[in-house]
């Protein structure tokens, strides 16, 4: 594969748009593998469907959002890559 | 299915593989379904599980026989992203989940939540932080990474020491599973069971390394997570009419919320971070945060995860391929706290209160095992009553019952009054579970002492026949002594693996991501980091484990990395300011592997 050297300038705007998803990321993963759970006890007032909210959340909340973290970061990654002209072929 | 696991058809026609393969096993189960009613013994159905899955993944694994170094060290790089995830699924969830999980949320209620948070929670930081890019770097370990970015072997070495630990503490848990399966099925003594499943573990892996694993864990998986469902959706569409657990299970929360009350059991089942007495407690709070913390970093540092990543063709599907691990992942975790609360509903409503001399007949079975339920009248009046709840280690006792976690998801489909055909399905998966982690894990060690050690330390002139010897010898010695160590019984399974994930996150988290992440991380801050983060993780573990030091702050040590992972990183970024930067070659390679395309520049231009 012949390698497209990106400028110092590109790989820097390349590397700061990635590292914005990153923190971004990792603040929502933050939220939701810890954040919610700080207020379970209060969080557990509420019953849905029987489910105490904030056993729901640790049981499945929470877990739904981590999949649908990763299927996001990689579509979003891939954009930017080919944004910038460093997505494989 | 004569080909060649790595020929292009077989590629190419994946789907169709794996689907006849999917049909095929559950024909066979509607067989032995049938067999059973016609008066075939439970012993033999037992057997043909247990067999005939073993027979499947030797048979995926001689297809699989390889001669090539990259086939046998990253599958040849042409796993597609759906496959890698599958793969990754069954690599990832062992006896621990399988056996265990649903268990520990059986008696600890939400405490246990800690668990399935941890154990998702951690392929976040995977695809974010690590997985691209070590996938660009594409050599074949994670210590290769280490001695590549870090310019030598006591980087290397450090690397191999932090992975022996980890991954080895991690297999002689899984070789404990897989005794307990095997022995209970077969019926033979634990000790001869433990050597039976040693030789389903090696007869997957041996003659073509990394790609057989690949295609017998994809097995593995669509079995292991079809004998995790089936027990759950039965029992919720009898119980609540929907074939969705996952959904239902929140009308049983109710149900054993209210039989809570009727038996005077203070510990709640769905009451986060609270203590014996049912109340509050700061001390279960600070473990449940500690315990998730290092669940997830581990997840992102255990090698055996991380090298997954290496097999795919390119970067994108690396990528795509942590998402469909969690997904695959996601499947079970999101289904055990609904196996739980069946099974404790099932326990508080038809056990308890129940006269004992007409007690189901699967308490009567399970009490027979080796202590793992036990009844006692203690009032002697004939009935089971609940006198307490009291969580001590792997057992629940209420007083007049006592049951080990362990026996949870073994025993529930005769909880449920299921058929056996379910009881040996059941075990299938759970022997699936084991045998795939194991794989992963052997395979991991043995290729970290092969390729880092033997090739690029002591023999880098060696040739490929001879280094795929060393591969295979080695992979046979660190099985046996792995099945030596687990024959002594030592620690429960649980804690064992909880132990293997703070060993990696402490010593392999912080040189790995900031290896990546931080371009003016040196050789030295990354060494000492590694040395000062595992040594404190170490010296807790052992401290507080065996010479029954005090704990610090209330922490179990299953949580050591807890203390480990900060120093690692607060040593690493310190001594780095102190020592001179990476030269401008290394900064190169750091900018290389932070995109997708392109070659691997700078230190690295030594590929294979």
């Amino acid at each position: 594969m012949a390698s497209p050297k990106l400028t110092p300038a590109q790989a820097e705007a390349h590397w700061r748009k990635t590292s914005r998803l990153m923190w971004t990321i990792l603040f929502i993963w933050f939220l939701a593998g810890f954040g919610v759970h700080f207020f379970a006890v209060q969080l557990n007032q509420i019953v849905i469907f029987g489910f105490p909210l904030g056993f729901y959340m640790a049981a499945q909340g929470s877990l739904i959002v981590f999949v649908i973290l990763c299927a996001w970061s990689s579509s979003a990654q891939n954009r930017i890559d080919e944004e910038f002209g460093v997505a494989e072929d | 299915m004569a080909v060649s696991t790595g020929s292009a058809s077989f590629l190419a026609n994946l789907g169709k593989v794996y689907g006849t393969y999917t049909g095929a096993f559950l024909v066979f189960t509607v067989v032995l379904a049938v067999l059973e009613q016609m008066g075939l013994p439970n012993r033999w159905i037992g057997y043909a599980f247990v067999f005939l899955t073993i027979f499947v993944y030797a048979y995926i694994g001689y297809l699989s026989r390889t001669m090539e170094i990259s086939e046998y060290y990253v599958a040849g790089r042409t796993v597609p992203a759906f496959y890698n995830g599958m793969a990754t699924g069954a690599d990832w969830m062992s006896a621990a989940s399988f056996i265990s999980m649903a268990g520990g949320l059986f008696i600890s209620g939400y405490n246990g939540m800690g668990f399935v948070l941890g154990w998702t929670g951690g392929y976040v930081l995977v695809a974010i932080l690590l997985a691209p890019y070590l996938r660009k770097f594409g050599q074949f370990t994670v210590p290769d990474f280490l001695g590549t970015r870090y310019e030598g072997n006591v980087a290397r070495i450090c690397g191999v020491v932090v992975l022996f630990c980890a991954s080895f503490t991690y297999i002689v848990a899984q070789a404990f599973g897989i005794g307990i399966i095997t022995s209970r099925f077969l019926g033979i003594p634990f000790e001869f069971a433990i050597f039976a499943g040693l030789v389903g573990i090696l007869v997957c892996s041996m003659l073509g390394g990394m790609r057989a694993v690949t295609w017998t864990q994809v097995a593995q998986y669509i079995i292991l997570i079809i004998a995790y469902l089936v027990p759950v959706v039965w029992l919720s569409t009898t119980k609540y009419g929907i074939p969705i657990p996952e959904l239902t299970y929140g009308q049983a929360l109710s149900e054993i919320t209210a039989l809570e009350d009727k038996l005077n059991i203070v510990r709640r089942h769905v009451e986060p971070f609270v203590n014996a007495a049912g109340q509050f407690s700061w001390t279960e709070f600070h473990n449940f945060w500690a315990l998730v913390l290092c669940l997830m970093v581990g997840t992102a540092s255990l090698p055996h995860i991380l090298m997954r990543y290496f097999t795919t063709p390119n970067v994108r599907e690396a990528r795509q391929s942590v998402a469909w691990s969690i997904f695959f992942i996601f499947l079970l975790y999101f289904t055990a706290p609904a196996y739980a609360a069946f099974a404790k509903l099932e326990v508080y409503q038809n056990v308890i209160g129940a006269q004992i001399s007409t007690l189901p007949a699967w308490v009567q079975s399970w009490s027979q095992v080796g202590g793992l339920l036990t009844i006692n009248d203690v009032n002697g009046n004939g009935i089971l009553d609940v006198t307490k709840y009291a969580v001590a280690g792997p057992f629940l006792d209420l007083g007049e019952l006592r049951i080990n976690q362990d026996i949870i998801v073994l025993s529930m489909p005769e909880v449920a009054g299921l058929p056996y055909v379910i009881s040996g399905l059941v075990a299938a998966g759970g022997l699936a579970a084991a045998l795939s982690t194991a794989d992963g894990l052997l395979l991991a060690i043995a290729n970290a002492l092969s390729h880092d050690v033997y090739y690029k330390m002591i023999d880098p002139t060696a040739s490929t026949k001879r280094r795929l010897t060393v591969a295979r010898t080695l992979l046979i010695l660190v099985a046996i002594l792995a099945a030596v160590v687990a024959g002594t019984r030592p620690s429960g399974i649980i804690q064992m693996v909880a132990w293997a994930f703070s060993l990696a996150a402490a010593g392999l988290f912080a040189p790995l991501v900031m290896g990546i992440w931080w371009k003016r991380t040196t050789t030295v801050g990354a060494i000492t980091g590694m040395i000062a983060g595992f040594g404190v993780c170490m010296y807790y573990l052992i401290s507080t484990h065996y010479f029954g030091a005090p704990l610090w702050f209330g922490i179990r040590n299953i949580s050591s990395a807890i203390f480990g992972l900060p120093v690692a990183f607060i040593v690493t970024w310190l001594v780095s300011l102190v020592t001179t930067p990476p030269s401008p070659e290394m900064q190169d390679f750091v900018d290389s592997i932070r995109v997708p395309r392109g070659d691997v520049r700078g230190i690295a231009a030594a590929h294979e």
